[in-house]
């Protein structure tokens, strides 16, 4: 067991705490109220050559692993950027990787290289509105004609579709009833998104409005041959294939909004003076803090480890769930601590608190929800039946 | 052109420093990070050896424990090399003894301009600048919001508290930039990457050959806190708060 800092590692951190410096919380609380896609800070990011980390050296980017992302990205959320932050970049720094994985060398040099320096971006089309985890159920259909197929259906929470040039689709080239097993059948395209067959609208929600989360149409939707990722009917399994990455990725977003939060309670805890006394003397309010502060701390090994693990190429489906679990669980507390911490100051909008709260919630929802993640513990890791 | 920058590294500003209670100095043990006003002078250096489309940037500091976190900072944003002093005997030394190291470890690099920032965000003497140019025989510059390189002249526009003053002299010189000269680059991550192969020269004292050598004689005698400030007065709007304000205001001759 080896705890000393990787110097790489501290440099990283370094450099994107001090990027994200430059934008305070005024800038995201006017991105999210305004529900303005962080411009500046995405093309800071990608000059900076922190959105292209995790791709192959090859093709522009910086070859490095989950790890590092992983650091970037809980750094970008623990700057006060949170998930409008983290979310801005997210698809950019992982979302190709069925390419990186699967892609032909002409996919691959053909769009890797301007994804890496941000320039291109790509959403990713996966839930149906009738197909979220049961993602064997989704019914977006791809008809092969000629060189090209054509594309029929309706995805839901594609976050950025309004901003992006491509989505990378899941689709059923084979329908469920012709398919031996449920999750064959299916084909992963990258597919143009601003086209006249594609209709995109926003789904108002609750939070993390600096990116908008999109319902879209797909009518007769024309995609090369060429943009199809792999082979046919392997989709799904391309799918998974990332599945545990991103759930580390997720659990580092979780774990540094959280970090946010309870910086700005601790803070407020220390200033605000109640009865002649910071309020952060009284137990009461002291101990949930540092409770979150142990819960977070907690999160933060269990994500090393499941990201270790899969930067050095051993299974980590149990530690990737793991951290995904208790990160959201860890960063939803810390949110909830720091807005109960502010009083009713912390339902007010300038206090930043409640939109670490509004985000922070997502975290326990998505990309997985954390019943799910129990699901997968339970059958895989204790050897109960399956549930569903 | 060739530019060196003076970077000082400092123990991080986000967490509190600490004074060490038998020499009453601060305490650099641990990791130190580039003092952010030094960002300013490697970025002026930066686009001064750009603009001159030739010659490098190297970093000159002293720290203790052999310490190079902040140089890599430096490097990582573009200079070309380091040189690091770094030895047990400059414990606590002060700024004279520090402009001294400095100022021998800079004849080796030979350059044609040196930047430093006006002061150091922990010790704020602002003296080292005005002490390393003297040693050096160089003539310095202070407080330049705006420098450009002509032939063998460095042009400053000098800030003052009533605009600026716009002076030149010739090179090689000393320079010391404010906050205001350039907003510095981020360190990309290729940029940290290819710092790491990059050559950080280590220097003792001895290695200085300094004439007459240094002698850390600074001694700090005592320490006390600032004055806290004086809490302000809280007027209490009974319907005529706006004229008690004004009265204040007239008192103090602001208005």
């Amino acid at each position: 067991m080896d705890f000393t800092p990787d110097p790489d590692h501290e440099a990283i951190r370094d450099a994107v705490r001090r990027l994200c410096g430059r934008f305070d919380d005024a800038y995201w609380r006017a991105c999210d109220s305004e529900h303005r896609f962080p411009w500046d800070f995405y093309r800071a990011m990608a000059d900076g050559g922190w959105v292209g980390i995790a791709i192959p050296e090859e093709y522009g980017g910086g070859g490095r692993g989950i790890t590092e992302a992983s650091i970037v990205l809980e750094e970008v959320a623990a700057s006060g950027a949170a998930m409008n932050g983290c979310s801005a970049v997210h698809l950019s720094i992982f979302g190709m990787n069925p390419v990186v994985k699967h892609g032909s060398e002409q996919m691959r040099s053909a769009y890797l290289p301007r994804v890496a320096v941000g320039e291109l971006h790509v959403a990713f089309g996966v839930t149906e509105p009738d197909a979220g985890t049961d993602t064997t159920a989704i019914t977006t259909r791809a008809v092969l004609e000629g060189d090209h197929y054509v594309v029929t259906g309706r995805k839901v929470w594609t976050s950025k579709a309004l901003d992006c040039d491509k989505v990378l689709l899941l689709v059923r080239t084979t329908p469920l009833e012709q398919c031996a097993r449920r999750t064959d059948g299916m084909t992963l395209l990258l597919a143009d998104l601003q086209r006249p067959e594609v209709d995109i609208q926003a789904i108002p929600k609750v939070g993390r409005n600096a990116v908008e989360s999109c319902e879209v149409r797909y009518d007769g939707l024309p995609v090369a041959v060429a943009d199809r990722v792999g082979e046919e009917g392997q989709g799904f399994r391309y799918l998974l294939d990332g599945l545990n990455p991103e759930r580390i990725l997720v659990a580092a977003e979780a774990l540094g909004t959280g970090r946010a939060a309870l910086r700005r309670a601790v803070q407020y805890a220390k200033d605000r003076v109640v009865f002649g006394r910071p309020i952060g003397q009284n137990q009461g309010v002291a101990f949930p803090l540092a409770e979150a502060h142990a819960r977070l701390a907690a999160a933060e090994l269990a994500i090393r480890q499941a990201s270790w693990r899969y930067d050095n190429g051993l299974p980590c489906g149990e530690q990737a769930n793991l951290a995904k679990w208790l990160a959201a669980d860890a960063g939803w507390q810390a949110a909830d601590q720091a807005v109960q911490t502010h009083g009713g100051y912390g339902y007010a909008l300038e206090y930043d608190v409640e939109r670490y709260w509004r985000e922070a919630r997502l975290m326990r929802i998505a990309p997985i929800s954390q019943e799910l993640v129990m699901s997968y513990v339970a059958e895989h890791v204790l050897g109960l039946p399956r549930s569903y | 052109m060739n530019v060196v920058v003076c970077v000082k590294q400092i123990p991080d500003p986000a967490s509190p420093g600490k004074l060490d209670p038998s020499t009453k100095t601060l305490v650099r043990e641990g990791k130190l990070v580039v003092d952010d006003s030094d960002m300013y002078g490697i970025e002026m250096a930066l686009q001064l050896v750009g603009t001159a489309g030739g010659g490098e940037v190297t970093l000159v500091s002293m720290a203790p424990n052999n310490e190079t976190a902040g140089l890599r900072t430096g490097l990582a944003m573009g200079a070309a090399k380091a040189i690091l002093v770094s030895d047990d005997s400059l414990k606590g030394a002060d700024a004279l003894t520090t402009a001294k190291v400095l100022a021998a470890a800079i004849k080796r690099v030979n350059p044609d301009l040196v930047i430093a920032a006006t002061e150091s965000t922990d010790g704020y003497t602002g003296t080292l600048p005005v002490q390393m140019a003297e040693l050096l025989g160089f003539p310095s510059i202070t407080f330049a919001k705006s420098v450009q390189v002509d032939g063998t002249t460095v042009k400053v526009d000098r800030q003052t508290e009533a605009g600026y003053d716009e002076v030149e002299c010739p090179l090689p010189a000393v320079v010391t930039v404010t906050a205001g000269v350039v907003e510095p680059r981020y360190p990309s991550f290729k940029g940290i990457m290819a710092a790491k192969g990059k050559p950080v020269e280590q220097l003792t004292v001895a290695d200085l050959g300094i004439d007459g050598g240094v002698a850390v004689t600074q001694e700090v005698t005592d320490v006390v806190a600032a004055e806290a400030r004086k809490a302000g007065e809280i007027v209490t709007d009974e319907g005529d708060a706006h004229e008690r304000i004004v009265q204040f205001l007239e008192q103090l001759k602001v208005i």
